[in-house]
C-alpha cells in the first residue's frame, strides 16, 4: 500500500475530517477557559495565589465543600443502590412516572430547587420543624448544604447505577439462585461487585456535582460559606483580584481529586 | 421412582403469553426433552420448574415433595442457561466452587468435590482461566460442573449445545449422554433441535404454544405424531389423504388414490372415521426397482427431482400421490436415480401411522 499521509486520510474520509475540526472547537473552548485562569493566577501572579491558597478561611470554605458533598454522596448511595436496584429489575405501575421526578432535580432551575428545599426544610417548614426539635437545623448550616447538594446530585447516581444494574443479566442471578444463594447472597455476591464501576462512577459523577453546586445551596445555607459562596462574595466586594485565586485553587483540589477517583476506579476493572 | 411431577401448571406473563395446563412426570435418571419450535414456552417452563417464577396454577413435586412455593436455592437443582451465565467477575474455579462456598461446605471436601468434576469433565486446564475467554465449549463444560457441584436432583438444562458449531456440539452431545449415564442423573433438556432430541432422549414431550402436546419414546414422536401441527414440526414429509374402506377389529383397508393399503388398526382408532392422513416417515420408503417380497405396499412411479440434503439426498417421485424418500449417494449412483427414471417403491406397513383430520 505504501505510506499514506494524513492528507490521504482526509481526502478518503472527508466527513470525518470534517467533523473532528469542528468538533475540536468545542475542546478548544474548554481548555482556553481553563488555562487562561490558571496563567493568569499561576504565571502572570503567583504571589497572590500563594498568598490565598495559605488563607485559612478560604481553605476551610473548600475544605467544607468537599466533604459536604462527599457526605451527600454517602446518602445518594445508601437510598440511591436500592432505588436503582428495583427500577432496573421490576416493572410495576407507574415506574415511568417515578423515573420522571428522579430526574426532575436535574431540570429545574437550581435556584428554584433551592426555594423548594427552603420551604420545606426552614425551621418553620413541614419537615424542618420536625428536624428541628431533634436538634437538625438545616437553615444556614452543614445539613442545609448536604441537603441541597443531594438534591441536585442523587439523579447522576441513581440513573448510573441503574444501567449499571441493567447490564447484570438477570440470568447470572436466576443461576445464583439455583446453585444455593438466597437473594441476599445474589445481591451482594453477583449483581452489586459487577455493577461496582457504574456505581463508583456515578458517586463520581454526584460528588463532582455537589461540589460545583451553588444555586440551590446559596438559598437554604448561605452561611457556612462553600468555596462557590466564597467566590461570588469576593467577586461582589473585591473583584477578580480577590476571587479569581480561590476560583484557580478550586480548579485544581477539583482536577486532582477528580483523576484520582477516576484511576482507582478503572484499576478495578481487573 | 418419579423424579419430577408437573400437575396442571399454568401460568400467564402480561397479556402476551402463557403456559397452559401441563401436566409431566420424569422418572428418576430418565433423560427427558421438552421438544419445540421458538416461542413455545420451553425455557419458562424449565424457570418454572427452577423457580425462578411461580406458577399461578397447579403443582411442581421433585422427589416426592411439592415444592411449588419454594424458591429456587431451596429446590436442590441444577441450571444451564443458554447462553452458559458463568459469572464474569470469578475464574472457572470461583464458578464452579461459587454453590459450595454459599452452602458453606468446609475448604477440604470443597477442594474434594472439585478434583471429582475436573476429571470427570476434564477441565484442569481451564479452573484459573478468565470465564470471559473461554471457548463456547469450554464454558458449557464449566457450567455444566457449576450446575453439578452440590449434586442437584435434577439437571435442567435450556437449549445447552445451540450456542456451539457442529464440531463441538457433537462431540459435548457424545459427552453429555456418557456424563448422564454414569453419574444417573435426572436431566431436563429444552430444545429446538429434532437432532440432539434423537440423540440424547429417553422420552420426548413436543411443547408447542404453551402446551404439552403429545409425550413419548423417540421413535413414537417421530413415526406416530398425534397431529398434523407434530407431524409437520417433525417432518414427517409423507402425509397422503386416504378413504377408510373396510375397518374391522384388527384391520383397516383404505384407499390411497385408487390403491388398496391393509395395515394393522391401530388401538384407539374410531371407525366411524372416512376421511383420514396417512403418515410415512422418508427414512422408511426403499426405493429400488427388483422385487422386495418383505414389504407388501408396492408402488410404481416417475422421479421428478433429486436434490442433495446433507450427507442424503431427497428423491421426490410422483406415483399418482407425491412421494418423499430419502437415499445415500451410493443408492442414486446404483440405481440411476434421475429425474424422468421409473422406479419402484416399498414400505412396510407397520411404519405407516393413521392421523384422523
Amino acid at each position: 500500500m505504501g505510506t499514506t499521509t494524513f492528507f490521504d486520510k482526509v481526502r478518503q474520509q472527508p466527513l470525518m475530517a470534517l467533523f473532528f475540526f469542528i468538533g475540536l472547537t468545542i475542546v478548544i473552548f474548554v481548555i482556553a477557559t481553563l488555562f487562561n485562569l490558571l496563567y493568569q493566577q499561576l504565571v502572570l501572579n503567583p504571589d497572590n495565589f500563594l498568598a490565598v491558597s495559605r488563607d485559612s478561611a478560604v481553605l476551610r470554605s473548600i475544605w467544607l465543600t468537599l466533604y459536604t458533598s462527599f457526605i451527600a454522596t454517602l446518602f445518594a448511595l445508601l437510598a440511591g443502590i436500592p432505588l436503582a436496584y428495583v427500577l432496573a429489575r421490576k416493572e410495576f405501575f407507574g415506574k415511568q412516572i417515578i423515573e420522571a421526578f428522579i430526574d426532575i432535580p436535574v431540570i429545574i432551575p437550581h435556584t428554584v430547587a433551592g426555594i423548594a428545599l427552603f420551604s420545606l426544610l426552614m425551621k418553620k417548614g413541614t419537615v424542618g420543624s420536625v428536624f428541628a426539635s431533634l436538634g437538625i437545623v438545616f437553615q444556614d448550616s452543614m445539613w442545609g448544604i448536604v441537603a441541597a447538594m443531594f438534591f441536585v446530585s442523587y439523579p447522576f447516581f441513581v440513573n448510573s447505577a441503574k444501567d449499571g444494574f441493567l447490564s447484570v443479566s438477570p440470568n447470572l442471578e436466576h443461576v445464583s439462585r439455583t446453585l444455593g444463594a438466597s437473594q441476599w447472597r445474589t445481591f451482594f455476591s453477583i449483581s452489586l461487585p459487577l455493577s461496582i464501576r457504574h456505581i463508583a462512577s456515578g458517586a463520581i459523577m454526584a460528588w463532582a456535582r455537589g461540589v460545583s453546586e451553588f444555586g440551590a445551596v446559596v438559598v437554604l445555607a448561605y452561611y457556612p460559606m462553600i468555596a462557590s459562596t466564597l467566590i461570588l462574595y469576593k467577586f461582589n466586594t473585591g473583584g477578580l483580584q480577590e476571587s479569581q485565586p480561590i476560583a484557580v485553587l478550586l480548579i485544581l483540589i477539583c482536577f486532582v481529586t477528580f483523576i484520582c477517583l477516576r484511576l482507582l476506579s478503572n484499576t478495578r476493572r481487573r | 421412582m418419579r423424579m419430577i411431577r408437573i400437575e396442571k401448571l399454568g401460568n400467564t406473563w402480561g397479556d402476551t403469553f402463557s403456559l397452559k395446563d401441563i401436566s409431566l412426570d420424569v422418572e428418576e435418571g430418565e433423560y427427558f426433552v421438552i421438544l419445540g419450535p421458538t416461542g413455545a414456552g420451553k425455557t419458562l417452563l424449565l424457570e418454572l420448574i427452577a423457580g425462578i417464577y411461580y406458577p399461578e396454577r397447579g403443582h411442581i413435586m421433585i422427589d416426592g415433595e411439592d415444592k411449588t412455593s419454594r424458591p429456587p436455592e431451596r429446590r436442590n437443582i441444577g441450571f444451564m442457561y443458554q447462553d452458559y451465565s458463568l459469572f464474569p467477575h470469578m475464574d472457572a474455579k470461583g464458578n464452579i466452587e461459587y454453590g459450595m462456598r454459599v452452602r458453606g461446605i468446609d475448604p477440604e471436601e470443597r477442594g474434594r468435590r472439585l478434583e471429582e468434576l475436573v476429571g470427570l469433565l476434564d477441565i484442569s486446564s481451564l479452573l484459573h482461566r478468565d470465564v470471559t475467554t473461554l471457548s463456547g465449549g469450554e464454558q458449557q463444560k464449566v457450567a455444566m460442573a457449576r450446575a453439578l457441584a452440590c449434586y442437584p436432583k435434577v439437571l435442567l438444562l435450556d437449549e445447552p449445545f445451540s450456542a456451539l458449531d457442529e464440531r463441538t456440539k457433537s462431540r459435548l452431545i457424545h459427552e453429555m449422554k456418557a456424563l448422564h449415564h454414569h453419574e444417573r442423573l435426572t436431566v431436563v433438556h429444552v430444545t429446538h433441535s429434532q437432532e440432539e432430541a434423537l440423540q440424547l432422549a429417553d422420552r420426548i414431550a413436543i411443547m408447542m404454544d404453551g402446551r404439552i402436546v403429545q409425550v413419548g419414546t423417540p421413535s413414537e414422536i417421530f413415526s406416530r405424531p398425534s397431529s398434523m401441527d407434530i407431524a409437520d414440526f417433525v417432518k414427517v414429509e409423507n402425509i397422503w389423504k386416504a378413504r377408510v374402506n373396510e375397518c374391522t377389529h384388527d384391520t383397516l383397508t383404505l384407499d390411497l388414490y385408487g390403491y388398496e393399503v391393509r395395515m394393522a388398526r391401530p388401538e384407539q382408532f374410531d371407525c366411524t372415521e372416512r376421511e383420514v392422513r396417512l403418515l410415512i416417515r422418508p427414512e422408511d420408503i426403499v426405493v429400488g426397482s427388483g422385487a422386495r417380497t418383505s414389504a407388501r405396499n408396492r408402488f410404481h412411479g416417475v422421479i421428478t427431482a433429486v436434490e442433495q440434503r446433507g450427507f442424503y439426498h431427497v428423491v421426490r417421485i410422483d406415483c399418482g400421490f407425491p412421494v418423499v424418500t430419502v437415499v445415500t449417494k451410493n443408492s442414486v449412483e446404483e440405481l440411476r436415480l434421475e429425474v424422468g427414471a421409473s422406479v419402484d417403491i416399498f414400505f412396510k406397513t407397520t411404519a405407516l401411522h393413521v392421523v384422523s383430520v
